[in-house]
């Protein structure tokens, strides 16, 4: 069953005063509970669409409403439920982590909860740091602190803004272990990420921003299927001067001066392989061995960006 | 459509009213000693150096008439750097992303950012008072309306500084008002005179200067006796305080250098 919606974009666009068009009308529907990958080339649109979600940026036109709230006309609302971890590490750097964190607790609405903020900074590791100023944390540890004061007040709906980028691999495990945890908690995750096996890894549905427009929002599972290809290769014993007509059906084609045989699938199907094998076994061509490849959502996403690039309106 | 409601996000105000009472503790030596160390030294070359050898302004001692002038100064100089920093500075290292995706109207930033920078001046005004009354004898003939031209010439100047937060765009500009405007307008506004011993056009041409009017005020609450009419001084406050709402009221509402 498709879970309700709890973000709906409706014709969001923006311009700026400058006249560079940085968003092209969007619709996006992002559903309750899900782990939503924004994916898209540097300058694609994906910083402007969240900060216009989280009223950093002012949209041109349209309407968002998060949990059934108005982002404009109920912002108070709306913006309780949502918290933000931009891309960007912008901290105090003279206030402790608990001072930060309860700062950001209060500035959000919420009434003092110290048991609440204690198990938020245990549960990023930031518990022996609580009474440490800003500026004597890592880089890591900084971006944990980010992650605590998004976290707060408790918010239904996660913005993580390339939270990866530039994150060493114990964070970014530890990252993804607590992202899973909150969707296990009910909590909604957008993110932006450029490490695309992450999106892979961790996406319910993945959508691709290229210059401004939405090109493709698809559940990542359907999406590898109806664009992931299987390549099949047989290195063959002896070079074939030309494919044999039986093979045909097959599309298959020489590679490697006749010493391999090279069959593309389509949605990552491989119900044709066993029957191509028994015809080259028919037909004696031997084999040496065989390697299959099946492309992953970098492929696609690269593929999706070159090849649907939308006219630019100027 | 939701129904109207009246809202004030409490918290959040007391969140932001904390932390830039945290900064100016955090730096106590920079927001309250350095102030307190230069208006003695004010004290000690205008009041005892020059001032023993001046006769009385309209009959008050020389270093108790420039006693009111003094703690305006510090009121307009520490009000405009505090509130400008308070607002500029995480424009400039960007901790202001979240300010803006936060539940709190602007009105509320207004009151948390302004009240705070208000409270610490008036708390430095207090303490030069105190800081005076320990080289000069000083009287207050109208210690409440003292109490209240303090605190709104606090509260306009701390508006203003605000303002200039939001408008500055780099450490030159956040500057450019308080040294090119501000601390000439205070030197000849009757810090350290009345402005009856200056010359017939001098004077005339000082009642375009809204300084007059609030350091005159000011010492009016204290001696009794003014430059200036009390109540233009009173309206003049007011017109000040209305001004610097308009100013900041349309930068929200424009979204002006704050958002895009």
């Amino acid at each position: 069953m498709r879970a309700p919606s709890i973000i709906s974009i409706e014709n969001v666009s923006k311009s700026y005063a400058s006249g560079v068009r940085a968003l092209e009308p969007i619709d996006l529907e992002i559903r309750k509970g899900e782990i939503f990958a924004l994916l898209g080339p540097n300058g694609a649109g994906k910083t402007t669409l969240i900060n216009i979600i989280c009223g950093i940026v002012t949209a041109s036109g349209g309407r968002v409403t998060a949990d059934g709230h108005d982002i404009v006309r109920d912002f108070r609302a709306a913006r309780m439920k949502i918290g933000l971890v931009p891309q960007e590490l912008t901290t105090d750097s003279f206030e402790t982590v608990w001072a930060t964190v309860s700062f950001s607790r209060g500035l959000f609405g919420r009434a003092p909860n110290a048991p609440y903020l204690t198990g938020l900074l245990r549960d990023l590791s930031l518990s022996a740091k609580r009474d440490s100023r800003i500026m004597e944390l890592s880089g890591g540890m900084k971006r944990r602190v980010m992650i605590a004061k998004a976290l707060s007040h408790e918010p239904g709906i996660l913005f993580l803004d390339e939270p990866t980028a530039g994150v060493d691999v114990e964070l970014r495990r530890d990252m993804w272990n607590l992202v899973r945890g909150l969707r296990e908690r009910g909590v909604t995750i957008i993110l932006t990420t450029h490490y695309i096996a992450e999106a892979e890894e961790m996406a319910d549905r993945v959508g691709v921003i290229n210059k401004g427009s939405l090109v493709l929002v698809e559940e990542k599972a359907a999406l590898m299927r109806k664009f992931g290809k299987k390549k099949l290769t047989l290195h063959l014993q002896t070079p074939l001067a030309h494919i044999p007509v039986e093979l045909a059906p097959w599309r298959v084609e020489l590679k490697d001066r006749g010493l391999a045989l090279e069959c593309t699938l389509d949605g990552g199907s491989n119900v044709g392989i066993p029957l191509l094998l028994r015809k080259m076994s028919e037909l004696s061509i031997p084999i040496k061995d065989l390697e299959t490849h099946q492309s992953s959502l970098e492929d696609i996403f690269v593929s999706l960006v070159s090849e649907r690039a939308p006219r630019v309106r100027t | 459509m939701s129904p109207a409601r009246i809202e004030f996000n409490g918290y959040g105000v007391w969140a932001i009213y904390k932390f830039e009472v945290a900064r100016a503790l955090r730096t106590l030596v920079q927001s309250l000693v350095t102030p307190v160390i230069t208006t003695s030294l004010y004290f000690v070359v205008f009041g005892a150096a020059i001032g023993s050898r001046m006769t009385a302004v309209s009959g008050v001692s020389y270093g108790a008439f420039i006693v009111p002038g003094l703690i305006m100064l510090a009121l307009f100089t520490e009000s405009l750097s505090n509130a400008s920093f308070g607002i500029f500075f995480p424009k400039f290292i960007g901790t202001i992303y979240e300010l803006l995706s936060a539940p709190i109207s602007y009105v509320e930033i207004v009151i948390a950012y302004v009240g705070a920078a208000a409270s610490k001046s008036v708390v430095l005004g207090v303490i030069i008072l105190v800081t005076a009354s320990l080289f000069v004898p000083i009287s207050i003939v109208h210690p409440l309306l003292m109490a209240a031209f303090l605190v709104l010439t606090a509260v306009n100047f701390s508006l203003l500084g605000f303002t200039l937060g939001l408008w500055a765009k780099g450490w030159e500009q956040l500057q450019l008002i308080p040294t090119l405007v501000v601390t000439p307008l205070t030197f000849l506004g009757g810090a350290f005179y009345s402005i009856d011993m200056l010359p017939p056009a001098w004077r005339a041409f000082s009642l375009f200067n809204p300084v007059v009017y609030l350091i005159s005020g000011f010492r009016w609450c204290f001696y009794g006796t003014a430059d200036v009419n009390i109540y233009l001084s009173f309206a003049m406050t007011a017109a000040f305080f209305v001004a610097c709402l308009a100013v900041v009221g349309w930068i929200f509402k424009t979204g002006y250098r704050l958002k895009n």
